[in-house]
């Protein structure tokens, strides 16, 4: 299995706080991968990482076997959106692309002009008259023609209308489908990411709490409610992730290989949200002194 | 990125030009007739012996002109280190789009690189342009006042290096300070020092001035006058064309400038005569005077003379490319740094 | 073409309603054998999810034995799910609606006559008589 994103000890540190700490990551190709995390986590310290905008103070980030300094053919290998998708805004989206087509070693200008057609918009359009949505969709068109290997978009519709984060990650899906790109995608709606995400990599308080294949952590955990006992009841295999008591019930989230065979419990699947929840929940118990704040929106 | 500089220089570009093209025809609509006029009434003012009139009224003429062309080659630098070197990082800072361009397949130093080199390379051109087009509107003018030193920073190539400097500081400024008014401000303030510096602590010394001595003569503007306050003082001008005078004193031998004491002593036959006019009322030359003025003149040339230190003005070249290469270096120097801070914020 | 709907919040899996909707459409008829099944680009330029997800649903149609990928073509199925045939569907549409007339004709709400449907749906069957 080749990966397209490594970390080993990935740190940052700004002044005294660490935006990012003791990240260790290996994330396989063919994926999209779901970055979430509450606001100011470490997500877009990550990713500015990854595409060589802010430099390690420990350990290293790979991207495609690659490290961000390896020259300008690493950073054609990546297409990058970053956050509030900034644009020039006097240029139009025609010189844009001439921009790209000039400054990138592998520019696929049919792909560009075909998308641009596809979206409606006039290529003549200053980017600063765009809407919001429009310049995402322009920006996203942008990393595509390059040809990359893989897309790393920082917060792509988060100020974006319900209907325009729709339609860009229609395109999205679209040019997964088409291509075949990894995509690493952060975002703090987790209902976004449900529909899209195939990896999982859950961010909080410049840690990552938890990370793996959708699939995998959906079928290793579960909710478990019953009579009310005390955790240390519970077997050794199943690692408590979150739990809750009234005077007569408990409910449990754990994680587990085995089966669960205790006739007591009522098992139910958890969905992702429910999984994404509880670890940031454990995780600012963990810790008091971090800002709370995820949006679940639909 | 030549191709991408370019582009997002285009506006730039087309303003300077206008501005440009504009300033090219003050200049050829109003040169020549300036030229006339020098041809017409300094050329051949010994034949009509009024030159020292003909001079002042020349000399006089199109002042406004004079004026903004004078301020726009002081100015020009400042401007071009404003609004093309500071906002060229900082800008892209701002908006975010650094975010943009460096992630594309470009080094972030061939980045710089290109755009120092285009915009350096426009800042110079304009620099020289302008200079050429002031500093040869005013040739007829400065054939007369002969005051090239005085106007040192005005004329000549001076103002490649000030524009190619201001711009550098610009550039570093945007960079650290990554915000454009504030860098545009820290540039100005930095660029001002830098000159004030440059004119007045290090361009003095960059040659070992000429010391003249010379005997006194009564020339046009020896003057002994009588103030309230130190009673008697002694002038004699100097006049050496396009020089770049350093000092001018009257001093004996032993380099002492007259005491009052000693005109007092020396004059005492002027302090006699009234002032020319003031019993009557009207200014008429007193034949006492006369005699009296040349006798006091006489006693102080016996033991003084004059002593001029200057720059020749046939230096004047020598100083505007030392200076030039100063601001240069200066550049070069500020640029060095910009490439060196970028790759640090990297690695 | 067959253009498949996403219920986010019915519990069920994505892949499985992409699954389930197939199912529906081959009963209906809706699906013939020969009909080729949307590209996984043209599910997912709708439907905003993971292609992946798409390839899951139609390997299993492919397990089932109900769809078969052609390389470079695209997926067409191959086998039906309807068990009558479109006389007997039509006949028994039919005599349904005019049922229906006759249950709204007697002064019976949408609601009741769903209702009456339940509970004889549920007794047939209970009955283990199908």
């Amino acid at each position: 299995m080749t990966a397209v994103l490594e970390t080993d000890g990935l740190g940052k540190q700004y002044g005294r706080k660490w935006a990012l700490h003791h990240c260790t990551l290996a994330i396989p190709e063919g994926k999209v991968v779901g970055l979430v995390g509450p606001n100011g986590a470490g997500k877009s310290t990550l990713l500015n990482l990854a595409v060589g905008l802010l430099a390690p103070t420990l350990g290293t980030i790979k991207v495609l076997g690659g490290r961000p300094t390896d020259g300008p053919s690493q950073l054609g290998r990546i297409g990058f959106v970053a956050q509030d998708t900034p644009t020039y805004e006097g240029m139009s989206v025609a010189k844009h692309f001439r921009m790209g087509a000039w400054l990138n070693p592998r520019w696929d200008s049919e792909l560009a002009e075909r998308r641009i057609r596809q979206l409606g918009l006039d290529p003549r359009q200053k980017t600063g008259s765009l809407s919001g949505g429009q310049r995402a969709q322009v920006a996203l068109v942008l990393a595509l023609a390059k040809s990359p290997e893989i897309l790393i978009l920082d917060e792509p519709v988060a100020s974006l209308d319900p209907l325009a984060r729709r339609e860009f990650l229609q395109m999205l899906m679209e040019v997964v489908a088409e291509h075949g790109v990894s995509v690493v995608l952060s975002s703090h709606l987790i209902a976004d990411l449900d529909r899209v995400c195939d990896y999982l990599v859950v961010l909080v308080g410049s840690h990552v709490q938890l990370s793996g294949d959708v699939s995998a952590l959906l079928a290793s955990h579960c909710h478990l409610s019953g009579p009310r006992r005390d955790r240390s009841t519970l077997p050794a295999s199943q690692e408590v992730i979150e739990e809750s008591h009234t005077d007569k019930q408990s409910v449990y989230m754990v994680r587990t290989n085995a089966p669960i065979l205790d006739p007591a419990w009522t098992v139910k699947p958890v969905t992702l949200e429910d999984l994404v929840l509880s670890y940031m929940r454990q995780a600012r118990e963990a810790d008091p002194h971090r800002r709370p704040g995820l949006g679940v929106l639909r | 990125m030549i191709r991408f500089t370019s582009l997002q220089f285009r506006i730039q570009a087309a303003v300077t030009v206008g501005v440009l093209v504009l300033i090219a025809i003050v200049v050829v609509i109003t040169g020549p007739n300036l030229v006339h006029l020098y041809d017409t009434t300094v050329a051949n003012c010994q034949a009509h012996g009024d030159c020292s009139y003909a001079r002042n009224a020349f000399t006089q003429s199109d002042s406004f002109l004079q004026s903004a062309l004078g301020a726009l080659l002081l100015v020009l630098p400042a401007l071009v280190g404003i609004f093309w070197g500071a906002p060229l990082i900082a800008r892209e800072f701002e908006a975010g789009t650094f975010r943009l361009v460096w992630t594309q397949g470009v080094t972030r130093s061939r980045w710089l690189a290109a755009k120092l080199g285009i915009v350096s390379l426009a800042s110079m051109v304009v620099a020289g342009m302008v200079s050429l087009m002031v500093s040869s509107w005013f040739s007829p003018i400065d054939k007369v006042t002969k005051l090239q030193f005085t106007y040192f920073d005005e004329r000549g190539i001076v103002a490649i290096g000030y524009a190619l400097f201001a711009f550098a500081f610009g550039v570093a400024a945007g960079l650290l300070v990554r915000r454009t008014v504030p860098a545009m401000f820290v540039t100005l303030v930095a660029f001002i020092g830098a000159r004030l510096a440059i004119t007045y602590w290090v361009r003095p010394n960059l040659m070992a001035p000429v010391k003249a001595a010379m005997p006194l003569h009564i020339v046009f503007g020896t003057s002994i006058e009588q103030t309230a306050s130190t009673g008697l003082s002694f002038f004699e001008p100097v006049n050496i064309p396009n020089a770049w005078i350093y000092s001018n004193e009257v001093v004996n031998s032993s380099g002492h400038v007259p005491t009052a004491q000693f005109l007092h002593r020396a004059c005492h036959s002027l302090l006699a005569v009234p002032p020319s006019g003031a019993v009557q009322g009207v200014p008429k030359p007193n034949p006492n005077a006369h005699a009296a003025f040349a006798e006091c003149f006489a006693n102080v040339a016996a033991k003084y003379h004059q002593v001029v230190i200057y720059q020749p003005a046939s230096r004047y070249w020598a100083f505007q490319w030392y200076e030039t290469a100063i601001f240069f270096g200066l550049a070069l120097t500020v640029a060095g740094f910009c490439f060196w801070w970028l790759r640090r914020r990297l690695v | 073409m067959i253009e498949f709907q996403l219920e986010t919040e019915s519990g069920i899996a994505t892949y499985l309603q992409i699954v389930q909707q197939v199912h529906q459409a081959l009963r209906l008829g809706l699906l013939e054998p020969g009909d080729q099944l949307p590209t996984a680009q043209q599910v997912v330029a709708k439907l905003a999810i993971n292609p992946n997800t798409v390839l899951k649903a139609y390997r299993d149609l492919e397990r089932e034995g109900l769809v078969r990928p052609r390389p470079g073509q695209g997926t067409f199925v191959i086998a039906s799910l309807s068990r009558t045939d479109p006389a007997t569907q039509a006949r028994l549409l039919a005599s349904m609606a005019s049922w229906l007339r006759s249950a709204r004709a007697a002064g019976l709400s949408p609601d009741d006559i769903e209702a009456i449907y339940h509970t004889a749906f549920r007794n047939y069957f209970a009955e283990g008589v199908a």
